[in-house]
């Protein structure tokens, strides 16, 4: 049985559908407080901050957006159980601010009228007043006030108008602690106020019992209306088949010609309308189309609106991919120059090494995804406040839909172009959970730009520079847009497999809002964008860390004495410095060879045989799970290389130059290929699991998608292998 | 009777119901196609799919496989 937690403070709600200026009021009240966390076992951020009234600090919580409290999904449930003070871990609401679109007003009022039915004080903000004004139909705040008996405050929190009395009007709802008055409740048919009373008398002491709260008229309506819902196949799992036969009961019994939901629903609409009708300060006639409108008529046409979403797209990508690069080389080049600052001043051994390798090259490996999370939250939250989102979506959905992923896709998986972390972070704003762990899924197939060094350095040091048609086409470039290719190639299989396998299921609906068009709110922005990199770094970072100084550890020990003293023997004969430094990058591949990684790389040996690799490149392609640019550097202090990077001619030179045991060249065409495809394929990226694991709450799905990536990988660089080897001869 | 997937741009109607008794259709209520709502087709998206809907005030975007679950009555 639940336990209520005690009440520590005092908690607000921001209720309001989707696309009504909600967060721009939160942040208003709010501030820089914010808090954001999750809510467990579900994908849905649990945003919270603290507001100073009278009577001292009060934690308001910005509940996701919602256009009804019928939860189809647990994600959905858990701002409808906030609300009836049934979460786990949470004590429930004192009072509701309802953010009602002024400018939108009927499909708002049906939100609202189910908030009021929960008995709690609710305060309405009523945003865009002005919006409103300008489509001719302003909204008396007071004659909706009075229809409503409670409190309603036109605010425009982009500009602080209206905020000071929204508090004022919070305070005093916290104070009078009563719901809205009955006369102003909307009227449900007879027929399903008769259905809820009888199931709140029957099984009103079997929920006391099994869950240890009352039935409320609330939670019974949806047990009674919501037939694919959560909160009545809640009930069920606990109060067993007499309640599911009772219930299929009560709904017969009130369908005659409608179901409950279309009766439901009829009559919200018909108090919303009549609310509607008399909050209406007057009715101007409306001179043709709005601006929005004929915005859209260009945005959403057949040619032009295509050319446009290319262009975004084009440009959200060309800023992340190339815009964030000069940022990246200084964070890059600030690491390794701490980095060397460390080895100059510490001597050398385990502490300089864990330092320099590891801390300071992990927290360069956590900061270095900063500028990219940060540009693409900056142009998310802009597209998604000017209301373009919703419009790519609208043009993108029929080509997704036949991959089997939504019009919401689109963004999370050009990012991931660039990079999966912030690909997979921008998969928030999907709104069905199948679509969006498809989508998480496959992010990581997508070739991002850690994986561009390790294609250049195979293909400078094994493709032939061939080219055609007067060099327009060459051979390695052709090889390396293959190589991005690929795993868009792989991920519309992957896509339909997942849907008929772990993500089955009927196709979620796309019944998607296209808001007016309106300027975005700058300050909204940066506090969108600075918040996601700040729960990055926490989230995220930490496990990174730990991950990069894991792996260190795997390649650095253990450190045999005889290995220092055979080659500090052979440093004192030698006689130049560049003799020197190539028995320091001798030594440094011998403490290699015979470390864990270089160990578990010998035991791995026959798995990776099928590939035509030997135990270097498998240690390598293992020791590179922190990113899958570490291969190169692996690979080129396993072959001794001096100065390792992918285009650097030593590095090259030491690559093509490589023996097996046997003699033979241990790099081929069809070895070069075979990593490449499965460098292409393979989940090597710490970042990417992590941020696998923060978004979807578990480490069920990064866990499935590091196996089902290393499993396509190995068959795909194995395939390579045998054909290239076959058609090579 | 026809159902709202076989009107062409800028043809309005008036709803009659839904059909169904899914979440789909609930949530296909809970935006306002109940009946007696006039509803509009603005556009269809360049490839034919989703179309693109006015309604109380709104625009809303449905799939025409959604949209063959709303029974209209086209206005003239």
């Amino acid at each position: 049985m639940r336990v209520k937690a005690p009440r520590a403070t005092v908690t607000v709600a921001l209720v309001g559908n989707p696309n009504t200026g909600k967060t721009s009021v939160f942040n208003a009240l709010t501030g820089l407080s914010q808090q954001v966390a999750n809510y467990p076992g579900v994908t849905v951020e649990r945003v919270s901050g603290t507001l100073w009234t009278r009577h001292g600090p009060v934690q308001v919580v910005d509940l996701p957006g919602t256009y009804s409290l019928a939860a189809r999904s647990p994600d959905e449930l858990v701002a409808v159980d906030m609300l009836l003070g049934q979460l786990e871990g949470e004590h429930g609401v004192d009072a509701v601010v309802a953010i009602v679109d002024a400018s939108n007003l009927v499909r708002n009022l049906y939100l609202l009228s189910q908030v009021f039915e929960l008995g709690l004080p609710v305060v309405v903000a009523l945003t865009m007043p002005d919006m409103a004004e300008r489509n001719g139909r302003p909204v008396d705040a007071e004659a909706l006030s009075a229809l409503l008996g409670v409190p309603v405050v036109p605010v425009r929190a982009d500009r602080r108008e209206g905020i000071d009395a929204l508090v004022e009007a919070i305070e005093r709802s916290l104070d009078s602690q009563t719901g809205p008055p009955r006369e102003s409740l909307p009227e449900l048919p007879a027929s399903l106020r008769d259905a809820v009373d009888a199931l709140r008398a029957e099984f009103g002491d079997a929920v006391r019992r099994e869950f240890g709260h009352e039935l409320t008229p609330a939670e019974a309506l949806r047990a009674v209306v919501d037939v694919d819902g959560e909160i009545p196949q809640r009930l069920a799992r606990r109060l067993g088949p007499a309640f599911e036969a009772r219930l299929a009961e009560l709904r017969r019994e009130i369908a005659g010609e409608r179901s409950p939901a279309a009766l439901e629903a009829s009559a919200r609409y018909a108090w919303a309308e009549r609310v509607y009708d008399r909050a209406i300060a007057r009715v101007a006639p409306r001179d043709g189309q709005t601006l929005s409108d004929r915005i859209d008529t260009l945005l959403t046409h057949r040619v032009w609106g295509t050319v446009v979403l290319l262009a975004v797209l084009g440009g959200v990508f060309q800023a992340i991919y190339a815009g964030a690069r000069p940022l990246m080389d200084l964070i890059s080049g600030a690491t390794a120059l701490a980095a060397s600052a460390v080895t100059a001043t510490l001597p050398a051994g385990p502490l300089e090494s864990l330092l320099a390798d590891g801390v300071i090259g992990g927290v360069g490996a956590v900061i270095v995804f900063l500028p990219q999370i940060l540009l693409l939250f900056v142009f998310v939250a802009i597209l998604e406040d000017c209301g373009y989102m919703a419009r790519a979506a609208f043009l993108m959905d029929r080509l997704l839909t036949r991959v089997g992923l939504s019009g919401q896709s689109v963004i999370p998986l050009l990012s991931s172009f660039a990079c999966a972390v912030p690909g997979i972070m921008a998969a928030r704003g999907i709104a069905d959970r199948r679509d969006r762990l498809a989508t998480i899924l496959v992010a990581p197939l997508m070739s991002c730009s850690a994986r561009l060094p390790v294609y250049v350095l195979l293909i400078g040091a094994f493709v032939p520079e061939r080219s055609w048609l007067g060099g327009l086409v060459g051979l390695q470039g052709l090889v390396l847009l293959a190589a991005h290719l690929i795993g868009v190639a792989v991920a519309v299989p992957v896509v339909w497999l997942l849907r008929l396998t772990i993500l089955s299921g009927r196709v979620p609906a796309f019944v998607l809002e296209l808001p007016a068009y309106r300027l975005p709110n700058l300050r909204a922005v940066l506090m969108r964008a600075w918040l996601q990199g700040r729960e990055f770094l926490v989230r995220a970072g930490t496990l990174i860390l730990a991950a990069s100084v894991v792996v260190w550890a795997l390649t650095y020990f253990p450190r045999p004495e005889e290995i220092a003293r055979h080659y500090d023997e052979l440093r004192e004969r030698a006689v130049t410095v560049s003799q020197e430094r190539a028995l320091d990058a001798a030594e440094q591949a011998e403490y290699l060879q015979q470390s864990y990684m270089g160990r578990f790389g010998r035991a791995i040996e026959p798995v990776v045989r099928p590939l035509g690799w030997d135990w270097r490149i498998g240690m390598a392609a293992v020791a590179s799970f922190p990113a899958r640019e570490v291969i190169i550097a692996v690979l080129g202090t396993i072959l001794g290389v001096e100065d390792a990077s992918e285009d650097s001619p030593d590095m090259i030179r030491r690559v093509q130059g490589a023996r097996r045991a046997d003699g033979t060249p241990l790099f081929t065409l069809p070895v070069a290929l075979s990593l490449l495809v499965f460098m292409a394929l393979c989940a090597q990226c710490v970042s990417t699991l992590a941020v696998m694991r923060r978004e979807t709450g578990s480490w069920r799905w990064p866990a499935f998608a590091f196996g089902y990536m290393t499993v396509l990988a190995w068959i795909g660089a194995a395939l390579t292998y045998q054909l290239a080897r076959g058609i090579a001869g | 009777m026809t159902t709202l997937d076989c009107l062409s741009p800028t043809q309005s109607a008036r709803v009659l119901g839904v059909r169904g008794a899914d979440g789909l259709t609930q949530r296909l209520l809970e935006m306002g196609l109940i009946e007696g709502t006039n509803v509009e087709v603005v556009r269809l998206a360049p490839l034919g799919d989703p179309m693109e809907l006015r309604l109380h005030g709104y625009h809303l975007s449905v799939r025409k496989s959604e949209a063959a679950r709303v029974e209209v009555e086209p206005c003239v």
